[in-house]
């Protein structure tokens, strides 16, 4: 079993690894020319994969912007498909170097289990879907229902808090698998299916029929999701970090896939001009070359044209951006990037 | 001085002293790398910034658990969620045992049956279930029981009492009122008063020859007894039924479905292994001794009891002890289907929301290595009892 495996692994990765060789995953990265990316066994627009086996999403892209960042290329990335159960351990046991898999930044995963947070690049709440059929139209009416939910997530916790919040009565059915819990949900062992509300959004398509089932209004909780790496390599965590703000930042200055090449020759403002690479020297900084934001946005694109590419309202996830907690923050959002300077 | 040399030599080359020396090599070895092993892990979890120890056993677990056997809440502590995993996978374990034995005991005595359709059956039984994967037919049991089954609303009932939908197996809960302990003591005499007529029994029948019905009286003694107290006490008990409150049944008992679909697949599963064993341990006995059973005339049914069983429990017995480790082991493929046992509720989601995988994988790796040990001994003490005298 895969769990036991990776369980196995980390066990015997923090048994035998010795400190001495711990040297910096950026150069071990450089060197081997690649690094591993943990990301979910199937998401669909946060990372899936299709029939050939190529990832996929907002998690996949920022994987492929440190590979841009680093390689001038993004897809020197191996992506290793986990459980929500096995992700902490697969990082912990350098089975991967970067985990980009919906993971909700909290205090006890970053203070307890040795993670460092290189950020949010989707900010997330958790909700409920229920079967239209059901009636129900608030999470205030699920007095007694069976939840279904996903083992080793935030998600069993804050649905314990609500319920005992609320003084009402539930049944939760935990499964190792997202694929599990969609099935058992679809077979109706449950009333509701609870998990971050894009991550309902996202399965809802694997359901039988979409159409037949409702995200109740309600967000229950915050979910800050973004990349996760090993603590103790800053230098590491740095570059992951700003990757991810480079696109949020290139959006901000309107630097875009489909505009950087022409922007960049012609541009006479200097924060575009070092988004660019051609002033201000960030990439030494990082120990990556000049063009490493430059390349982010040409060869992945800026934050928005990722956004709109996976789980934007054209494609099948269809999540507004608009009014959403993941605007810019000049449009009433919370995407705030610190200056790349 | 000669001699003196010699003497070391042969001490030297002494096999007992060489033996000792390799030994206390190897030991110091094993100790050695031991100690690595633990400083080493200590000290890669201190530098990585994990958390370490059992402190965390006793701080609140704040996550609830779908079927508990004891009292829990998501202000218990870690603690109890292991015991609530414990307690769950004894229970698996236990009815998946009692259920496997059965079953395999009633499959492999078919497989002999002289009856060519009923033999035939028991043989395709056993060569389909154990020549199929465990976790397979777990998903297929766990998918084949929600698909089958009605919603809530639609319950399959009996006496409106029993209800069967996907959500479990309701069926009502004895409340015992006041004056009902009366009833407990008086059973548990009747038990042992119950055992020492069967004791007495056996000893007369070898002093004298005679034989007592020690079997039928004890029964009609704990059976009378119990329904006489039970009258006189003016029936202290009472049932709490199911009723369909909102999406659920609330009170009475609840089965839900995860526990349904595991116990019957482990027991099927391991059934099929277990028939083997008890075909090969009947096969075992040689005909001789049913020959000489029925030419000092026993009767049919004395002869498979007197003679045949106790005869092929020796050879089923040990066999049949790595079936019940094995079934304990596969149970904890339940976190597959969320029934919440051990491994799911405490390697899984306490794991995560501690992040101390090496403690609470140790105390999951000591449990199940206690439940295999003491099976084993429980099995050898019976397998000591069910010896011939004298045989070794």
């Amino acid at each position: 079993m895969n769990t036991m495996r990776i369980t196995f692994l980390g066990l015997v990765c923090s048994v035998l690894m010795v400190p001495a060789a711990f040297a910096g995953t950026l150069d071990t990265v450089k060197s081997q020319g690649f690094f591993n990316c943990g990301v979910s066994q199937g998401v669909p627009g946060f990372s899936n994969p299709d029939e050939n086996g190529n990832w996929s999403g907002i998690d996949v892209d920022v994987c492929r912007a440190v590979s841009a960042a680093i390689f001038g290329d993004p897809d020197k990335v191996k992506y290793v498909p986990l459980t929500a159960k096995e992700r902490f351990t697969a990082l912990q046991a350098g089975e991967i170097d970067v985990l980009s898999r919906n993971t909700t930044w909290t205090l006890s995963r970053d203070a307890q289990i040795g993670l460092e947070f290189a950020g949010v690049n989707f900010y997330d709440g958790q909700g409920f879907m229920v079967r239209k059929d059901s009636g129900i139209s608030s999470a205030m009416e699920l007095d007694g229902a069976s939840v279904c939910t996903n083992l080793g997530t935030t998600t069993e916790l804050n649905m314990a808090d609500f319920f005992r919040a609320n003084g009402m009565a539930y049944e939760p059915v935990v499964f190792e698998k997202a694929d599990e819990v969609v099935n058992a949900y679809d077979e109706g062992r449950c009333d509701t299916y609870t998990t971050d509300k894009s991550g309902l959004a996202a399965q809802r398509t694997k359901l039988a029929d979409p159409d037949a089932h409702v995200v109740l209004p309600e967000t229950i909780s915050k979910e800050p999701l973004g990349p996760v790496v090993r603590e103790g390599d800053g230098d590491w965590a740095d570059v992951v970090r700003w990757s991810l703000n480079a696109m949020i930042e290139a959006e901000e200055f309107g630097l875009t896939q489909s505009n950087a090449q022409t922007t960049c020759a012609m541009t006479s403002n200097p924060v575009v001009a070092r988004l660019c690479g051609k002033e201000g020297g960030t990439g030494a900084g990082l120990n990556l070359g000049e063009s490493w934001s430059y390349d982010i946005v040409t060869m992945v694109g800026n934050y928005g044209d990722v956004y709109e590419k996976h789980v934007g309202e054209n494609t099948p996830v269809g999540l507004a951006r608009a009014g959403s907690p993941n605007a810019s923050y000049k449009d009433g959002g919370v995407l705030y990037a610190p200056p790349a300077r | 001085m000669e001699t003196d040399k010699s003497r070391i030599g042969s001490f030297l080359f002494n096999r007992s002293v060489q033996g000792v020396f390799y030994q206390l090599i190897t030991l110091g070895l094993v100790a050695l790398g031991i100690y690595y092993i633990v400083t080493n892990t200590a000290r890669n979890m201190l530098e990585r910034g994990l958390a370490s120890g059992f402190h965390f056993l006793g701080v609140e677990s704040q996550f609830d658990i779908g079927m508990t056997l004891i009292e829990y809440s998501p202000t218990s502590t870690y603690f109890d969620s292991f015991i609530v995993g414990l307690l769950n996978t004894l229970l698996v374990a236990g009815i998946g045992i009692l259920f496997a034995t059965i079953i395999g005991f009633t499959v492999g005595i078919m497989r002999l049956s002289s009856n060519w359709l009923i033999a035939k059956i028991a043989e395709a039984y056993v060569e389909i279930l154990r020549n199929i994967p465990l976790l397979l037919q777990i998903f297929f049991w766990y998918f084949a029981v929600l698909r089958a089954l009605p919603k809530p609303k639609q319950s399959l009932e009996l006496y409106d009492s029993f209800f069967l939908n996907n959500r479990g197996l309701f069926i009502p809960d004895t409340v015992f009122g006041e004056g009902s302990s009366i009833i407990f003591y008086l059973l548990w005499l009747t038990i042992i008063i119950s055992i020492g007529i069967f004791i007495w029994a056996k000893r007369r029948q070898n002093r004298t020859g005679e034989r007592f019905p020690a079997f039928y009286v004890s029964t009609a003694l704990i059976l009378g007894t119990f329904f006489i107290s039970l009258a006189v006490t003016g029936f202290p008990v009472s049932f709490e039924y199911p009723e369909l409150k909102g999406f659920n049944f609330k009170g009475g008992v609840k089965l839900i479905p995860e526990l349904v679909a595991l116990t019957f697949a482990l027991a099927m599963y391991t059934a099929s292994f277990i028939a083997e064993v008890v075909r090969g341990g009947i096969m075992a006995v040689s005909k001789g001794q049913t020959e000489a059973a029925k030419s000092v005339g026993l009767k049919q049914n004395l002869i498979l009891r007197l003679i045949i069983i106790p005869q092929a429990l020796r050879v089923i017995v040990p066999p049949l002890t790595n079936q019940y480790l094995n079934l304990t082991k596969n149970s904890s493929l339940a976190a597959a289907i969320a029934y919440p046992d051990l491994v799911l509720v405490f390697a899984g989601t306490a794991l995560m929301q501690t992040g101390q995988a090496i403690e609470i994988i140790g105390m999951v790796m000591g449990v199940y290595l206690f439940l295999s040990l003491f099976t084993s001994l429980i099995m050898n003490l019976f397998n000591r009892f069910m010896k011939v005298d004298g045989e070794r």
